[in-house]
């Protein structure tokens, strides 16, 4: 089956270009990345804030948080509200951070309160930081760089409006211009000759038109050419049928369906900006002829910690900010995750009043198609943008492979199969690839073209 | 704030009494819309606008209009776990050993189950104990899914909460406490280590409680006799793998004579082996599965049965037995020194419902010292006690019963005395039954304990004496259920969950330090060391029970006396259990229902089985319709004065003359789907727990429909379907005088059909080839095989309607075969004698001869499924190419490409096609489990389920096998021998079905290929099937 690409891709091209000819002038916004800069350093007790930074999020950022309750408490000015409120000093910290189980242990009246606080989870304990370690930790606990970014990117984005929209204008101008300038050269033609059959009319000249009366019209002499006549019919015929045979194909291909889904789930943050394996959430992928929606559980694996969404470094994206892909828009995804998980944020505990996700189903093989993405994945190797393309860069999921029997069995009749380090394959390949006289056998020399092999 | 604003649309709406505004809320018309009228009347149809070709217009462009709307995909939703379990993993199987102990089935079995549904059952290969699973087995996954189950408590009819109904059980039997009325507890055989403690935790609980035991299908006399002998009820166990000689009087041991179980071991010494197969003598009234695969099958009455045994234990032990007829003195004669010969490799049974013959048997076997025979470690499947069934029935009715607590037993139904039952259900106070189904029980009594289906419930069974499996759920209960176990540990107040209570039982009392969590993944546990102490303690036990010899000397003679003065009169009545049906638990599962018995062939039916003979004196006979299904006429059934009336006939060839058959487990009428409710109540006529029944038939007026699937006439010699030879020659002659290749004529010359090839061969000796081997000595025709394609391949159930018309849809059907001579060799050399057309030897008369399955015909069971012809007819004449071959040797079939031509079931010389007539899915007219979500959800997730308008057939597993491969290929090893299964070759725990890949020579397939007992099915077509058989070997060898 052959699919007829873009049959009305030239007049959508025409469309498209002039709608963007006239919008053209809508501001374009630079991006400029100010969150990191405004890392303060902290005065009191010293240490570097910066350098704090890097080993808060190696070492706590899991279970804790600046500003609020996770697995144990929010960490923003903790040494200042300790020895406000509890009278606790640094040594204390130092104490509770390199062995907080001792602390416990030794009856400490703090450490027990927060040990039955938090489910009498203990903390882990980190022999390894040294105290200084803690010192800059400490130095960043109290920076509180948390507000800034926000700011900034406003600014960014007002300041960008400003300059993008001076390029946009010219553009205008030039075609407006141009417009004007046809317009006149028109209207200039006509005038031209209308003085020109008045003064003719003027002088007695009758403009004859040529042989008006002799010839026969052209659509009389189409008409009794039979020839012209038959081929005009099969060429129509054959072109409406050629559409028809297109269209139809296209019944039931559902390619580029991107359906809006219950949860604004960016596989482009996951597995692009944050290059998550595929697998990681797909497990069943490699054992199963599913690859799986995730379970709620896998996403809360991270979400348990990562709680909103802070952009990727250099902020929201013109484009992103046209859709309202704001940092707030993702953070209130999380918390639609949450929702539906059963996850109460505030006591960091799993309510058990659960919501299943309805996902909306992207990926539709008929019933009567057996496809098996442990054959694909884990035997042939096959990558998964493969079939389902840049999944890394889609903001929305969608299809973008047509799912065809004709493009499943194109893939089968050029992809060879992988025997390396297969004994299964071993023993049929080598008698198979001698009879076909191939170094390497495709998946249809090894059978992947009978029916019954997906038809079942 | 909401709008108290009432809106009209007419003001007829504003009188609240208005006739028509209320039909109108509830209707679309006042009046129903004269359809019937219209189309009724031939005048108005043909005088009307729209003729025959408008109508063909609009059809027309409506239907091309649909489905242009119809062009815009729907919008699936998918719903992943909010938790995933940590051991599912969606689309792939996980298995899990269980146990189906419901008091008539025991077996160890592995339930499949996909996303957390059980889907299929499977054989528990580490069970060497036991039954494997049967047919009714393998189908009641189905029953788990069954819509008509009960969804929770009930009281009087109306549904009530658990807590109010545990708190009135518990209010009353505290009450009872200390008065002289009993607390009765009826239920079936759980043959349980911890049901037995729980109950006497009950018992001493509360001393007036008494547990009563019952079997709808009693093995009373069995038991009795077992008890008086060795002192424990229980029953003898019985290899017969490991006897040269079986000698069977009434016993149906292959279906299911005390508990069942017994096939597989009898099937592995039906195979020759080094020239030795066993050798099984089968005296009967009926027309069994057991007769049909003996050696030599001798039809007669139960009561000549009686004395025949009473006569052949006076012959084997050297005493003369009187008796009044010395009518069967030369069979006597013969089956002694048959036995006298393989000694104690011979066994005798007995399904005699008589206390004296199952006594005389056990003496028999004592005194051959059968190998065979096991009473060391005996059978605890069958308790029941008919006495004290009896007893409480009295009890009953005399009032004194305060509570009755019934589970797993339908007494109401199941009862001879019924009636009596019921009666005295009116005196007790409080009548509590445990069922899974709304039943004849339930209906009348109090109260309604909703119990879980096995698949939900823990538990275990003890099936032989040191032999135990366990029982596990396999999903979690789906309606609000209880099982029996857990509510009465909660009337005894007890804060334990069952299983806990199962596994303190086990760790005290079974495993004895082995491991709980293996023994419960394993599913069976045997407790080695202790059978050999019971085992040697019992050779104590019956080596100092020399002393009263002579007093069991004194009662078995007196015992052999009553049985050789056994007289009858009249017609004599056998009760049996088919294999599809057995006590009728399952009567609500459509697989089972459709499930064509294996002798008669008849599906969704019980009926009097009669001989020819006398089915000519009464005047009652089958007749063929034109469209090939079966009517018979009806008789009146009457025993000790209950009658039967309007009891379909089918004439079985084979039935002993005087005698007459009826089946258990139909007739059932409360709780059912109006299709289920087929056949008549056999237990009405089970007078006395006794199967063997005397009883008088009458022709009555009526013509009754079956749904038979295959006619009851003979082979007439067409040996080259089923190909059968005796031992003897088996032995001693080469197999082309046995085993014929059939020959065709090629340029003049005769030539072996098998070398003759109108098309070119494909080279098949690279990959995998599967080929399936069946072999028609280990076949006994139990039918498992039937009911896994089932359950496997999404196998629509059509109805008794659409059977009749011969549209059942069975993948794989199990064919019999009659042959009217002693042996199929008689009917070969017969039809080659035949000379000219008429006279003597004329063809005319002859074939006639051949077509009437005589007295008693010899029998041959076949299962026939799609052959995978390596030269398929089916595949040159599909228009479409929607069937084409594999390289692996599967005749594929694509049902998405297929347009319903059905070129290829007519060319097919297999007959193994089938055609979806209808939708049978999700319609209403066929409304048996694919119309209903619950049902559903047995279907199996990789295989199809076929719509309107397509061939569908045997596709010899191919998601399995296909499944097979992948796994291999992702572990990354070569497939061993034994990994390639089909649903078949899985469920055959006989060995009759082997499947593997013969281009792999050291495969068990590849071996049978090469036997000399092969041969493929019609090999003169040429079709060269990837499916072979066996040559069946009859053991005529007389001593």
């Amino acid at each position: 089956m052959k699919k007829v690409p873009n049959r009305n891709q030239f007049s959508k091209i025409l469309g498209l270009s002039l709608i963007a000819i006239l919008f053209s002038a809508s501001p374009l916004i630079a991006q400029d990345a100010a969150a990191d800069a405004t890392a303060v350093e902290a005065a009191a007790g010293g240490g570097d804030a910066k350098k704090g930074k890097a080993l808060f999020n190696q070492n706590c950022a899991a279970c804790h948080a600046l500003n609020r309750k996770m697995t144990g408490p929010a960490l923003e000015n903790v040494e200042s509200r300790l020895s406000e409120d509890e009278g606790l000093d640094r040594e204390w910290l130092y104490a509770w951070i390199k062995n907080s189980p001792a602390v416990i242990k030794s009856g400490d009246a703090y450490a027990n309160k927060l040990y039955a606080e938090y489910n009498q989870a203990a903390m882990t304990a980190f022999p390894t930081l040294s105290n200084t370690d803690i010192d800059d930790i400490l130095a960043y606990t109290a920076a509180a760089p948390a507000a800034a970014p926000a700011t900034a990117a406003g600014d960014v984005q007002s300041a960008a409006g400003g300059s993008g929209s001076s390029s946009g204008v010219s553009n205008e101008i030039i075609l407006g211009a141009l417009v004007l300038v046809f317009g006149l050269l028109v209207v200039m033609l006509l005038l031209v000759n209308k003085t020109l059959q008045r003064i003719a009319q003027a002088n007695g000249i009758a403009i004859e038109k040529e042989g008006a009366a002799k010839r026969t019209p052209i659509w009389k002499a189409f008409a009794q050419n039979q020839f012209l006549v038959i081929v005009t019919a099969i060429l129509l015929l054959l072109g409406s049928a050629y559409f028809a045979y297109g269209w139809m194909m296209q019944v039931g291909v559902d390619q580029g369906y991107a359906p809006i889904q219950p949860i604004h789930y960016s596989h482009k943050i996951h597995a692009g900006d944050n290059k998550i394996e595929c697998k990681y959430c797909h497990s069943s992928a490699r054992v199963s002829k599913t690859s799986g929606i995730p379970s709620l559980n896998v996403c809360m694996n991270c979400h348990k910690s990562i709680y909103e969404y802070t952009g990727n470094p250099e902020g929201p994206s013109q484009e992103d900010l046209e859709n309202g892909y704001t940092n707030e828009f993702y953070t209130g995804e999380i918390k639609k995750l949450y929702k539906a998980v059963g996850w109460d944020e505030e006591n960091q505990k799993y309510t058990g009043e659960s919501q299943p996700v309805e996902w909306i189903r992207v990926h539709n093989l008929p019933d009567f198609a057996y496809f098996n993405h442990s054959q694909h994945v884990s035997v042939a190797g096959v990558d998964c943008q493969t079939c389902h393309g840049p999944v890394e860069e889609m903001e929305i999921m969608y299809q973008y492979s047509p799912l065809t029997m004709g493009w499943c069995i194109d893939c089968h009749r050029e992809t060879n199969v992988k025997v390396e380090g297969n004994e299964y394959y071993e023993k049929i390949h080598a008698e198979l690839s001698k009879k076909y006289g191939v170094d390497n056998l495709t998946a249809a020399q090894l059978g992947g073209l009978e029916c019954g092999k997906c038809h079942y | 704030m909401a709008s108290n604003k009432k809106y009209w649309k007419n003001e007829a709406e504003l009188n609240p009494n208005d006739s028509i505004v209320e039909a109108l809320k509830q209707n679309e018309f006042v009046e129903q819309i004269p359809v019937d009228d219209f189309l009724g009347d031939k005048e108005t149809l043909s005088s009307t606008n729209t003729n025959r070709r408008d109508f063909l217009k609009y059809v027309g462009f409506s239907t091309a209009a649909a489905s242009l709307a119809a062009c815009e995909g729907p919008v699936v939703k998918s719903i992943p776990y909010v938790v995933l379990p940590e051991n599912i993993v969606p689309g792939v199987a996980n298995y899990y050993a269980t146990t189906v102990a419901n008091g008539f089935d025991f077996a160890s079995i592995l339930i499949k189950t996909r996303e957390g549904r059980p889907i299929k059952v499977e054989n528990n290969t580490l069970a060497k104990i036991g039954g494997s699973a049967n047919a009714r087995i393998q189908g009641s996954v189905l029953s788990l899914y069954d819509s008509t189950r009960l969804q929770g408590p009930m009281a009087n009819g109306e549904p009530v909460e658990w807590d109010v109904l545990k708190a009135t059980v518990k209010a009353k039997m505290g009450g009872l406490k200390g008065s002289a009325k009993k607390i009765a507890i009826l239920t079936q055989t759980y043959a349980s280590p911890s049901t037995d403690r729980l109950m006497a935790d009950l018992v001493a609980a509360n001393e007036n409680v008494v547990h009563v035991t019952y079997d709808a299908i009693s093995e009373d006399a069995a038991l009795n006799a077992f008890e008086n002998k060795y002192g424990e009820r229980a029953l003898a166990d019985y290899d017969f793998e490991k006897a040269d000689l079986i000698v069977s009087f009434g016993a149906d041991f292959i279906a299911d004579w005390q508990g069942g179980g017994y096939d597989a071991g009898y099937s592995r010494g039906r195979v020759p082996k080094n020239g030795k197969m066993s050798r099984h003598v089968q005296l009967e009234a009926n027309m069994s599965l057991t007769g049909a695969n003996a050696d030599k099958r001798v039809a007669m009455k139960p009561s000549a049965q009686k004395v025949v045994l009473a006569k052949l234990y006076g012959k084997l032990n050297g005493t003369s037995v009187g008796g009044n007829t010395s009518e069967y003195d030369v069979l006597v004669d013969s089956i002694a020194a048959e036995i006298k010969k393989a000694g104690s490799n011979a066994v005798v049974v007995t399904g005699l419902d008589d206390v004296n013959a199952q006594a005389v048997v056990l003496a028999i076997n004592e005194m051959l010292s059968s190998k065979a025979f096991d009473t060391a470690a005996p059978k605890y499947i069958r308790k029941g006690s008919v006495k004290a069934v009896n007893a409480l029935i009295a009890d009953m009715k005399a009032g004194r019963v305060g509570a009755l607590l019934m589970d797993g037993v339908n007494p109401v139904y199941s009862l001879p005395n019924a009636a009596d039952f019921k009666e005295g259900l009116a005196k007790v106070d409080l009548t509590v039954a445990f069922s899974t189904n709304w039943n004849e029980t339930t209906e009348a009594v109090q109260y309604v304990g909703a119990t879980n289906h096995y698949l939900e419930s823990w538990g275990d069974v003890q099936i032989k004496k040191g032999h135990y499996s366990l029982m596990q759920p396999t999903i979690k209960e789906l309606f609000d259920t209880k099982q029996f176990q857990t509510v009465v540990l909660e009337l005894l107040g007890s804060e334990q969950s069952y299983y806990d209570y199962i596994k303190d039982t086990w760790s005290s009392s079974v495993l004895n330090g082995a491991n709980w969590n293996q023994a419960l993944q394993d599913g069976v546990f045997s407790a080695d060391t202790m059978v050999v102490n019971e085992e040697g303690a019992a050779q104590n036990v019956v080596a100092s029970e020399t002393p009263t010899e002579v007093v069991a000397n004194t009662s078995m003679a007196s015992a052999i006396r009553s049985l050789a003065n056994t007289t009858s009169e009249g017609m004599e009545l056998t009760l049996y259990s088919k294999v599809g049906m057995g006590d009728g638990q399952q009567a609500s599962n459509p697989w089972l229902q459709e499930f064509p018995d294996p002798i008669t062939r008849v599906s969704w039916d019980n009926y009097v089985t009669i001989s020819k003979a006398d089915a000519v004196e009464l005047g009652v006979e089958n007749v063929n319709v034109a469209n090939g299904g079966m009517d018979g006429n009806y008789v009146k059934l009457t025993v000790n004065g209950v009658s039967l009336e309007k009891v379909p006939v089918v004439v079985q060839p084979g039935q002993a003359k005087g005698t007459v058959g009826l089946s258990f487990g139909y007739g059932k009428k409360v709780g059912l789907k109006e299709d289920m409710q087929t056949g008549v109540n056999a237990f009405a006529l089970y007078d006395g727990f006794n199967a063997n029944q005397s009883v008088s038939v009458e022709k009555v007026a009526g013509n009754h429909e079956f749904a038979c699937i295959q006619l009851h006439k003979t082979l007439m010699g067409r040996g080259d379907i089923i190909k059968e030879t005796t031992l003897e020659i088996f032995n001693t002659k080469n197999h082309s005088e046995w085993n014929e290749v059939p020959m065709v004529s090629l340029d003049h010359q005769e030539v072996p059909a098998t070398s003759v090839d109108l098309w070119d061969s494909f080279d098949r000796t690279i990959g995998h080839h599967f080929n399936m081997s069946i072999d028609l000595n280990a076949c006994t025709g139990c039918g498992s095989c039937v009911i896994a394609c089932h359950a496997e391949n999404n196998v629509p159930v059509v109805g008794k309607a659409e059977v009749r018309k011969s549209r059942d849809m069975h993948w794989l059907r199990i064919d019999r075969y009659y042959s009217s001579e002693e042996t199929f060799e008689g009917d070969n050399q017969k039809k080659d004698g035949f000379d000219g057309l008429s006279g003597d030897n004329g063809s005319l008369g002859g074939f006639g001869e051949l077509e009437d399955p005589s007295a008693n015909p010899q029998v041959a069971f076949q299962p026939v499924m799609c052959q995978h012809c390596n030269h398929a007819p089916c595949e040159t004449v599909c228009p479409v190419a929607a069937t084409s071959h594999g390289r692996q040797g599967q005749n594929q079939m694509a049902y998405n490409r297929c347009v319903g031509t059905r070129y290829c079931a007519n060319n097919c010389p297999y007959k193994v096609r089938r055609f979806n007539w209808f939708l049978y899915n999700n319609n209403d007219e066929f409304d048996f489990h694919m119309n209903n979500d619950l049902g559903k959800m047995v279907l199996n997730p990789d295989v199809n389920v076929r719509s309107r308008g397509v061939i569908e057939k045997c596709s010899m597993c191919i998601q399995k096998t296909q499944k097979t491969i992948l796994d291999a290929k992702r572990d990354g090893r070569v497939i061993e021998d034994g990994e390639f299964q089909t649903a078949c070759s899985s469920a055959c725990s006989n060995g009759a079905i082997v499947f593997g890949d013969v281009n792999d020579e050291k495969s068990k397939v590849a071996e049978l290929k090469a036997s000399d007992r092969m041969y493929h099915l019609l090999e003169h077509v040429g079709t060269q099937p990837n499916v072979f058989y066996h040559v069946k070997v009859r053991n005529t060898n007389e001593a």
